[in-house]
């Protein structure tokens, strides 16, 4: 990695009309690179890792505030950590696995829907200005944690033999195309759907943030002469970008993990 | 050229957005596991159970509440008919005291007629008596002033007392007769 290419080549004195010949600086996979902040042992320390590390913090400090000691009679911090509580474990996971089954999956499904909020949220944070989860390794991560507990319950739940008929949609009445059918649910269920359980929410993030980078980078690239009302839609553009992104960060964690309860919810159920 | 080329697909390759770094992975999974560490082992048993104690709060509230109703219902129904119990007396009393009344009313209205007729009788009587007394004692006199007109005029003592008194009756009730007569 060459040093031009770990950070955003950005150059200030670069706009439209201005005469030293350089060209409209779009935001591309460098926008997505970072310098290391330091390094320790060869192992490269970056602001994605800090921001993840960040949002663990956050989430543990937030949550130790309002439920350390919680009450009966809620406090306004409390109450709203209770909404946000409340709304993954009835919203989401009573609504998918039901009250019995989902019980226990309620601390893994708060975690995941919190955490990657959080880090979706960076995104539109001043300073930070990146959601951790366009970086393709912490939504593979999470989705590769999801994708175990998948497979080690549907083992636990119907064996061996149960193991491959619910994972290929075993189903005598589907006749000569049964065969077909188990190929393509195989490769489906084992293999293409925890990429793009991962993927979805990747490419939200990655596409979310090159759309500010680059409505943020026109808006200054345009404000010169006669082109500042163009520099003012793509501001405007800017901060509608970031109105719309606030919704699709936390639609993105809704999904996901609805998503997660909802692959448990098929080990879970009896052979489809 | 080839060189050029093949650096540019070194480079892709390293800017692939699609594969993961090591210690991203290592720092996402870390900073995922302490989340869940801290949601699972402390703070979600926490809530819950606070939870847990404000549903048990909130039903025993209620039916504390249920059982005030029912009790505060029961204690209505008695006073109600309490009252009801009380207005029927007091109108029963009030009946009573009326009849009552009226007896006395009527008593009395006799009573009063009763001494009153008494008072009339009486009065009738007493004149009455009283009437036969001057009756007689005038019959006496007027038979001692006629037997004395009568001796002087005839000039003898009239020594039959009772033969005197027998001519003098008859005289007289020969002029109560007449005057019946005449009435």
């Amino acid at each position: 990695m060459s040093a031009d290419q770990t950070q955003l080549a950005f150059d200030w004195s670069c706009r439209i009309l201005s005469d030293n010949g350089c060209g409209f600086p779009a935001p591309g996979l460098n926008s997505f690179l970072f310098k290391p902040l330091f390094t320790a042992g060869g192992f490269e320390f970056n602001k994605v890792m800090l921001l993840a590390l960040v949002t663990t913090v956050l989430i543990v400090a937030f949550f130790w505030a309002a439920f350390g000691n919680a009450k009966v009679v809620p406090g306004k911090l409390q109450m709203v950590a209770e909404a946000g509580y409340d709304f993954v474990r009835r919203g989401i996971v009573y609504e998918t696995l039901g009250k019995r089954e989902g019980e226990k999956y309620v601390p893994f499904m708060v975690s995941l829907f919190f955490f990657i909020w959080i880090m979706n949220i960076w995104s539109v944070i001043p300073l930070a200005q990146f959601p951790v989860s366009s970086v393709i390794a912490f939504p593979m991560v999470l989705a590769a944690i999801v994708w175990i507990m998948w497979v080690s319950l549907t083992f636990k739940r119907h064996g061996f033999v149960g193991f491959f008929k619910n994972v290929t949609g075993y189903d005598k009445s589907l006749g000569a195309v049964l065969p077909l059918v188990m190929v393509i649910e195989f490769f489906s269920n084992l293999l293409v759907r925890p990429f793009t359980h991962a993927v979805r929410l990747f490419a939200n993030m990655f596409a979310g943030h090159l759309m500010l980078v680059m409505f943020t980078v026109a808006s200054w690239y345009l404000l010169n002469s006669y082109m500042i009302p163009a520099a003012g839609v793509s501001f405007v553009m800017t901060m509608a970008m970031i109105l719309f992104e606030l919704f699709v960060q936390a639609v993105q964690a809704y999904v996901f993990v609805l998503l997660a309860c909802s692959y448990l919810q098929g080990a879970l159920a009896e052979h489809h | 050229m080839i060189a050029n080329l093949a650096q540019l697909a070194a480079e892709e390759t390293e800017q692939n957005p699609l594969v993961p770094a090591g210690p991203e992975l290592l720092v996402g999974t870390i900073a995922f596991a302490i989340v869940f560490f801290f949601f699972w082992k402390k703070l979600l048993p926490n809530i819950n159970k606070v939870l847990e104690e404000r549903r048990a709060a909130i039903e025993g509230g209620i039916e504390e509440a249920d059982a005030m109703k029912v009790e505060a219902q029961s204690v209505l129904e008695q006073y109600k008919a309490q009252l009801a119990e009380a207005r029927h007396e007091a109108a029963r009393l009030r009946q009573e005291a009326q009849e009552q009344g009226a007896t006395l009313i009527a008593e009395m209205r006799a009573e009063g007629q009763r001494q009153r007729e008494e008072i009339v009788a009486a009065g009738h009587a007493q004149i009455e008596a009283d009437r036969k007394t001057a009756a007689q004692t005038l019959r006496q006199d007027v038979g001692k002033l006629a037997t004395d007109l009568a001796g002087k005029l005839v000039g003898e003592s009239l020594e039959d007392h009772a033969r005197q008194s027998r001519v003098i009756d008859r005289f007289l009730d020969e002029l109560e007769e007449k005057a019946e007569a005449a009435r």
